[in-house]
This record gives C-alpha cells, sequence and structure tokens, in this order.
C-alpha cells in the first residue's frame, strides 16, 4: 500500500457502529445490512486491488425508498456513503473508508421497460451493460458503449466512470447514450433527469453525473438509447515494422474520412503475450499491430476497407488479413480483449494506465515511455484505442520485491504527466478515482478543481458522498463559497463599449 | 450607468465579468444577440457582447478536434470545417428565420451554450455531445478550464459538457474545444407521401430502428406542405428520411428502407440537391409562414406525438423532427400560456416545452423553458449559485431566479 492518504476516519462513528447498524437494520430488515468482519471482506476493495479498507458496514437496498432513507439517515448523522456498482473499478472508484456504509446497488438487477418503437431501454442500475445487449438483441438492437468488463460492469458503474470500449470512437461514450436517470442525493431527495425523449430540459445535469465517481449521487434508474446493429462487420489485422507507421496509418485513416467502429493497436510486448494466451493467430515479426474494424452495410464495409488496405500498403505495412468469417474477426478481437489477462501471465503484477493522447503524439509518447522504462527498471506492454487516442499502457511488475509496486506508480504517473504534457488527459475511461487523484493538479489549476468541488456543493454539501475520492484536497463548501473581492475596480478602460 | 463590453481577449473578458461580480452588476451575455428574443426578458441594464471575442484558435483535421473563441461566427467555423470535407455534425439549426433575424448571425458559443443541434441530433448527437473542453469565467469573475482536446477523457466533472443549455447562466465560455467529423459524400431522401399520425411515426420508427443509419426523420403535415415550393409530392403529407454517406452505401441502404417500409406506402426518393434543399427548410423553420404566430418546440418519445398533437388546439401547425419526437408547433393564439400543452406531454409519457418566440409580455409572465419538479428546480438553483452567486450572469433568462 503507497502514500494516498484517505479522509481520517472518525473515531466516534467507528464506536458507535452497533448503534447505526440497528438504525440502518430498522429501515433494511434481513440480509440487506452486512456488519461481520467475514462477510465484509468481499467488498473491501474493487478492481484496483492493492488499495483495501473494510467498511463499518455494507447496505444492499432493494428499493428507491430503501436508498432514500438509508442517505438521509446517514445524511443527518454525518455518516459517510460509498455506492458501489459491480465493483469492476480500476481506479478505487468504490473503495471503502473505515467509517464509511458501503451501498451496493447489486440488488437492482431489473429491466423494467424495453421499449423498441422509441429504441430506449429503461433498466436499474445493477443491470449490467451486457445484459442490456441481451434483453434487446432478438430484435437485432444493442446498447453500444462496450467495456472491457462489460459481461460484469454494471450500467450504474458505468455512469459514474462514464465508460467507453473499443467502439466509442464512433458511438460515443456513456454520456452520449443515456438519456435519463433517477438519483437520490445524500439528503435523501429523489430526483428524475430526462427520460425517452431526447435533451433533457434545464441545466444538463445527465452530463454532470455520467463520469462523477459516486460523488453527486446515487443512480436508482438508467434510461438508455439502444440501436439497430450494423448489417456487417469485418476487421482487418495490420501489422508494421514500426508504431511510428501504425501511428501514422491511423492519422491517414482519419485523415481520409474514416470512422472506424472500432481501431486499436498494440505493442511487441502486447502482442507476443496475446498470443502466447489466445492464440489469435497473430504475426510475431510485426512491431505494432492494428485491428480496424469497419462496420455498415456491406457495399460500405467492403469499399473501406479497400480504402484501409492501400493506406495501411502506403505505410510499408508488412502483415495484412482481412476477416472472411464472423469466427475469423471474433478471433481477432479474441487476443486484444484478452491483453489484459495475457500480460497478467508474462508478469507477477502490473499496473493499468488509462490516459489519452492527441492522436498525432503516438509516435513520440512510446518513444519516451521506452526511456521512462529504462528510468524506472520496468517493462511496459502497451494497448491503444488508437482512434480516440486512449493509452493502456500495462506497466509489469512483482509485489513481492520491495519497492518495485512503489517504482511502477511513480513510472505510472510519469506517463500521465507526459499525456497531459503532449496535450492530453490524466484518464480517458477509467476514473480519477483514488489512483490519479494526487496527479489531477497536473491537469488542473487550484481555480479549476475548485470550481469543480463547488458543483460538488451544489449536491453534497457535507462531501459525505465518497469522499476521497477525485479531489486531492477537500475544500469545505463554505470555504468554497466565499469571495475575494476588491470594490470599486473598473473595468479595463480600453474595452470597446458600445 | 449602464455598461457595454466587448471585450477582445480573455483577460479583457475576465477583467468585465470581475467588475460585474465585484459591484454586483447583472450582465446580459451574449454573442451577436441573434437568441435575444429566446427566453425570459431580463431587467438587465448592462450588456457583454462576444462578437468581438473572434476566431479559431486550434485546427488539425486529422485529429478531428476543432477550438475556437466563443463570439467566433459560426457560418466562419462552418466554412473552414467545409474546405477541409468536414463539419459540426450535430448540423446546428438556425432560429435567426423565426425570430425575425437573418440567417448565420449565431455564434460558436452561442450555438453551444443553448445546445442548438439540428435534424441529424438523432443520429449523431447533440451539440453537448460534441464538446470536448472549456476555458470559461465563472460569475465570480474566475478563469476556470474544464474538459480537454481529446475524445475520451473522464478526468473531473464534465463542465464542459455541462456549460452548454446554460444558456449564458453558469459560466462566460472564452474558447470552446469540440469533435468534428468527415462530412458525408453525398445524400439521398426517401419519402412517403400522404401519411397521417400514427402511420407517419410508426414509419419513422420503423426506419430509425432498421439498420438504414437514417440520419434524419421528419414528418411535414399535409397544411405546411401545401405551403412549400418544389415538388413536395403535390401538396401531401411528408415523411422524409435521409441518408448520407457514400453512393453505393446509400442505394444499397434505399433498398433496406423499401424493405422495411413495404407496408406503408409507396416510396420516392429524393435526389442529392433537393434532399439538401429540403433538409435545409426542415433545419432552419423555413417551412413555416413568416407570420406564424407563437412557435413552441416539444420534445417527447416519438410514439407520445401523437397524443400530444390530438390535444392541440385548433389552427396550430406542427411540424415533427427527430423520428418524430420533437415537434415544431406553430400557434396563431400567441397568447397562450402553455398549461394545456405541458399537461399533455406529461400524461403522454412526459418530455418538455419551450415557447421559443411570443411577444414580451407573454413571455414575461409565463415559463418559456419547461417548468422544473420542485427537487430539480432547488438543484439548479444550487449549481446555479454555486457558478454564479450574485446572480449576475443573465439573470432570469431560463427561471426566475436562476
Amino acid at each position: 500500500m503507497s502514500g494516498i492518504a484517505m479522509p481520517k476516519p472518525s473515531q466516534e462513528l467507528l464506536r458507535n457502529k452497533a448503534q447505526i447498524v440497528k438504525d440502518l437494520q430498522r429501515i433494511i430488515s434481513g440480509e440487506g445490512v452486512i456488519c461481520e468482519e467475514i462477510e465484509l471482506r468481499p467488498y473491501e476493495t474493487d478492481a484496483l486491488t492493492a488499495y483495501r479498507q473494510i467498511p463499518l458496514a455494507v447496505v444492499l437496498p432493494e428499493t428507491v425508498e430503501q436508498v432514500s432513507q438509508i442517505l438521509k439517515y446517514c445524511y443527518a448523522n454525518e455518516v459517510k456513503v460509498v455506492p458501489r456498482g459491480a465493483g469492476t473499478s480500476l481506479s478505487g472508484g468504490a473503495l471503502p473508508l473505515a467509517d464509511s456504509v458501503l451501498m451496493s446497488m447489486m440488488k437492482f438487477n431489473q429491466i423494467l421497460d424495453i421499449d423498441l418503437p422509441n429504441r430506449a431501454v429503461v433498466v436499474q442500475p445493477g443491470v449490467t451493460n451486457l445484459g442490456i445487449t441481451h434483453a434487446v438483441q432478438h430484435e437485432g438492437f444493442y446498447y453500444a458503449p462496450d467495456p472491457s468488463s462489460q459481461i460484469a460492469c454494471s450500467i450504474g458503474g458505468n455512469i459514474a466512470e462514464n465508460s467507453g470500449g473499443v467502439h466509442s470512437l464512433k458511438y460515443g461514450l456513456t454520456t452520449n447514450n443515456v438519456l435519463g436517470l433517477e438519483m437520490v442525493l445524500m439528503s435523501g431527495e429523489v430526483i428524475r433527469l430526462g427520460g425517452k425523449h431526447l435533451d433533457a430540459e434545464g441545466y444538463d445535469f445527465l452530463a454532470l453525473l455520467a463520469g462523477s465517481e459516486g460523488l453527486l449521487g446515487v443512480v436508482t434508474e438508467v434510461t438508455v438509447r439502444v440501436l439497430q446493429k450494423p448489417e456487417t462487420a469485418r476487421a482487418a489485422l495490420i501489422g508494421f515494422p514500426s508504431s511510428e507507421q501504425a501511428g501514422q496509418c491511423v492519422a491517414d485513416i482519419i485523415g481520409a474520412g474514416i470512422i472506424p467502429g472500432g481501431m486499436e493497436l498494440m505493442d511487441k510486448l502486447a502482442i507476443d503475450a496475446a498470443e502466447d494466451f489466445v492464440h489469435a493467430g497473430y504475426p510475431l515479426d510485426v512491431e505494432a499491430l492494428m485491428i480496424v474494424e469497419l462496420d455498415g452495410p456491406e457495399a460500405e464495409v467492403d469499399r473501406l476497407l479497400q480504402e484501409v488496405s492501400s493506406l495501411a500498403t502506403q505505410n510499408n505495412s508488412t502483415y495484412l488479413r482481412v476477416s472472411e468469417t464472423e469466427d475469423e474477426r471474433n478471433t481477432f478481437w479474441a487476443g486484444r480483449k484478452a491483453a489484459f489477462p495475457a500480460v497478467g501471465r508474462i508478469s507477477p503484477d502490473y499496473l493499468c494506465m488509462d490516459g489519452t493522447i492527441p492522436r498525432k503524439a503516438l509516435p513520440q509518447v512510446l518513444k519516451r515511455m521506452q526511456v521512462l522504462g529504462e528510468k524506472h527498471g520496468l517493462r511496459c506492454a502497451n494497448v491503444f484505442h488508437a482512434g480516440d487516442g486512449n493509452l493502456h499502457p500495462l506497466i509489469l511488475y512483482d509485489a513481492n520485491n520491495p519497492g518495485e509496486l512503489e517504482a511502477a506508480e511513480a513510472f505510472g504517473a510519469d506517463i500521465l504527466r507526459l499525456c497531459v504534457e503532449v496535450g492530453g488527459v490524466l484518464t480517458g475511461e477509467h476514473g480519477v478515482g483514488i489512483e490519479k487523484r494526487d496527479l489531477m493538479p497536473e491537469m488542473f489549476s487550484e481555480t479549476d478543481l475548485k470550481q469543480q468541488q463547488r458543483v460538488k456543493c451544489a449536491f453534497d454539501e457535507k462531501h459525505l458522498l465518497n469522499p476521497g475520492k477525485v479531489f486531492p484536497v477537500l475544500h469545505r463548501c463554505a470555504e468554497l463559497g466565499r469571495m475575494h473581492v476588491h470594490k470599486g475596480q473598473l473595468p479595463f478602460p480600453n474595452i470597446p463599449r458600445f | 450607468m449602464a455598461q457595454s463590453f466587448r471585450p477582445r481577449d480573455t483577460a479583457e473578458l475576465v477583467e468585465v465579468v470581475k467588475w460585474a461580480a465585484a459591484e454586483q452588476q447583472p450582465l446580459e451575455v451574449i454573442g451577436n444577440g441573434s437568441k435575444r428574443a429566446l427566453g425570459r426578458p431580463m431587467q438587465v441594464a448592462n450588456t457583454l457582447a462576444l462578437d468581438h471575442l473572434t476566431g479559431v484558435v486550434d485546427y488539425e483535421p486529422a485529429e478531428l478536434v476543432l477550438t475556437a473563441r466563443a463570439g467566433t461566427p459560426l457560418a466562419e467555423i462552418q466554412a473552414l470545417l467545409q474546405d477541409n470535407g468536414q463539419e459540426l455534425a450535430f448540423e446546428p439549426m438556425d432560429y435567426g428565420p423565426v425570430l425575425g433575424e437573418e440567417l448565420g448571425r449565431a455564434t460558436f458559443g452561442g450555438t453551444l451554450s443553448a445546445n442548438v443541434s439540428g435534424p441529424r441530433r438523432i443520429k449523431a448527437g447533440a451539440a453537448r455531445d460534441h464538446v470536448l473542453g472549456l476555458e470559461a469565467v465563472s460569475g465570480r469573475g474566475e478563469l476556470f478550464r474544464a474538459g480537454g482536446r481529446v475524445v475520451k477523457n473522464v478526468t473531473g466533472y464534465d463542465l464542459a459538457r455541462a456549460f452548454c443549455a446554460s444558456w449564458g447562466t453558469l459560466a462566460v465560455a472564452s474558447t470552446i474545444t469540440v469533435k468534428v467529423a468527415p462530412k458525408a459524400t453525398t445524400e439521398k431522401t426517401v419519402c412517403l407521401f400522404g401519411l397521417q399520425g400514427v402511420e407517419a411515426t410508426g414509419a419513422m420508427s420503423a426506419a430509425l430502428g432498421s439498420s438504414a443509419e437514417v440520419s434524419g426523420a421528419a414528418h411535414v403535415p399535409e397544411k405546411l406542405a401545401a405551403l412549400q415550393s418544389g415538388n413536395w409530392g403535390g401538396g401531401r403529407s411528408a415523411t422524409l428520411l435521409r441518408l448520407e454517406g457514400i453512393e453505393e452505401s446509400i442505394d444499397y441502404r434505399v433498398g433496406i428502407l423499401r424493405r422495411v417500409l413495404e407496408l406503408a406506402g409507396t416510396v420516392e426518393i429524393m435526389d442529392a440537391a433537393a434532399s439538401f434543399s429540403v433538409w435545409q427548410s426542415i433545419r432552419n423553420l423555413t417551412v413555416f409562414p413568416h407570420n406564424l404566430g407563437a412557435l413552441w418546440r416539444v420534445s417527447v418519445a416519438p410514439t407520445a406525438a401523437d397524443d400530444v398533437i390530438a390535444s392541440l388546439p385548433e389552427g396550430c401547425l406542427v411540424m415533427q423532427d427527430w423520428g418524430g419526437g420533437l415537434l415544431w408547433i406553430a400557434d396563431p393564439d400567441d397568447q397562450r400560456d402553455g398549461t394545456s400543452l405541458r399537461a399533455a406531454i406529461a400524461s403522454a409519457g412526459g418530455g418538455h416545452a419551450t415557447l421559443v418566440k411570443a411577444p414580451e409580455n407573454v413571455r414575461n409572465t409565463i415559463d418559456v423553458f419547461h417548468p422544473q419538479e420542485p427537487g430539480l428546480s432547488l438543484l439548479t438553483k444550487r449549481l446555479k449559485s454555486q457558478f454564479d452567486p450574485h446572480g449576475i450572469l443573465n439573470p432570469g433568462r431560463m427561471y426566475k431566479g436562476v
């Protein structure tokens, strides 16, 4: 465990555990409240497993009324609440605090309304991402955002993290595919936003909720847009002798006006690991491997694949294979989708980073990452959502070697600083959580971060919902509200008037 | 004393808002003022106009990203993109003609702050879906940045997207970054003539639920169609489905629509030129006559549209866009307060109605923007005061006290 400081637990709350549990049991009877250490253990971490903490208690509400009552109770008694979906966050978004109540939303697992004429589906937040697609695929529909964890991750968690996936270049992120939601504020108040119609009225609270990492409200219902599946999808596997050439090919494809359904790059280390793991038939004599998927009507896909092939040739590709069958296409993807576990096989531990960079900076960033790897004495495998510039460096380390976790974290921080330096951002889709919290000042000024925290104050002025995440320094809302002004300042005398 | 400011750079903009915050002097924030007649009338002495804060700061076609100052004319950005075979995929409509202004006066910042989208919204998303980053001055007079210049970004709250649809009441943008898209090479429109009510919305739903990738789905009823010049099916109602892309793909997708719409009626095809002109008139509402009375903009689920339309008083003209879910309602009675319209929306399953055009006395007394539930209304007020504690930015333009 390394040095990310979490808010200090309140000794008083810890002492009052028995009473708090009793009060919670009055709201949710039976097995809906968990307080024994052995049963709390499964909730001590999410997918960022380097950090663990047992909460005071876990609650598993089943109704909106229960969610509201629990939050109202915790609000009145100043008990912190950590919301949790499926617990697949890679940034520690659902890491409990010792004096917090962890609220698992996984009993909210019903699909409430399938409305295909309006292309909308209403679900509870614990429904998995893939569960939505399964509910509508008999009519040829699907839910577009497809994070790698889609088999397990919940739609509520997707909203918290604004999850993307390999198809987000063409079909957008969670924020672009959510039409409405119901949420409960920390005060217990239930708020509904949007619905099956387009563009919710008033301020765009949906935009604020998507990617808010569980700090603004607990989502209890979600309305998403579903789409008809493209008629065909074909993928090309293209190998290059250098990542520069692969990067140039990505730019050329976009520059030619082609928006592929997905466009991924893997470097040598990732290719070798994936091939060794799933035998996808990847070429082993290339430095960079690209998977480009075109989807849509057959005539269009065929024509665009030809264009992509010729752009690849112009960029000196040494390997090209186009999928002829659906099985073959899935095999191309199998290696990419298994890249994380594949890397897990060649290293005892790895850290998965998630910066986004402007596409054109790719060759430069890859080169400098190599230098950084040498500096920290660690290897790094790269998989890359090339279409939208989202980089996933996997830093290989062994936690049993003293100092290696710290070295890996320092390497990761250096990579993210590099991303910001070239005009990118700290996190593309995994969230800030606790993992990148202390790097926020690399990207934002004090003023920027304070304005973000003021948004938090509009929702949760006591900072009780998921505190310790996203923001490196917690400012009290009263302090944030203060304004320092010098009266009588006259505006620039030179500003043109009319 | 009333002041009117035209800052030429970010530093001047900050200075003006700082002064207004210190003196608690409300500002009417405008770009070029093309949408001034939309919203609740404001009693504000000072004006802050951004029409001198102009220029494209950064545009790299291969990155599909553009950054421009808020006061840049939208037309200038559209022309630049056009020269590079690209466009703003959300296809912003132009309120000018219905508000008695000329076409093409809107600014970049004004378009985004009002979340102005066009027919392609159903496929490409709204204006807010294309915003990536923002530099703005809050009502506290502080310059802040949010978002970035890349599409995939979850670093911090999405204040850039939340700026859209805030009508200048939260912060004044200085520069905004959006993603842009390759422009389709050509287009065609599949037309069905003579459909009524649920037949039309049903046909649009079927088309949008197919794999034909329809990028515009609108219904122009008989009474409006009869007013149009050109080939609009001889005064019959027109249900229009636009397909964009490369020629061979469009032709193939026409085939898909023919199959999907087999039972709906005879299909006719508009070529690229006719299709372009029809969608221009839908997008900019020039299908409506000049003397249209009041104009309401309603968003509902497409299948709820027919119930809402059935509830309207005699004499209203309605055009449906967005697969039927966006209703533009011209009401010859420009004094109506919208109560019965909003009740019909609620009983049809929910949505919202905005009064786009009406005399000032009406906009002064009724809810121009759809009234909010009490909880949401309080949240709105809290958010406003976190950005603009003294209420100096476009006070009351959207809601009383916001």
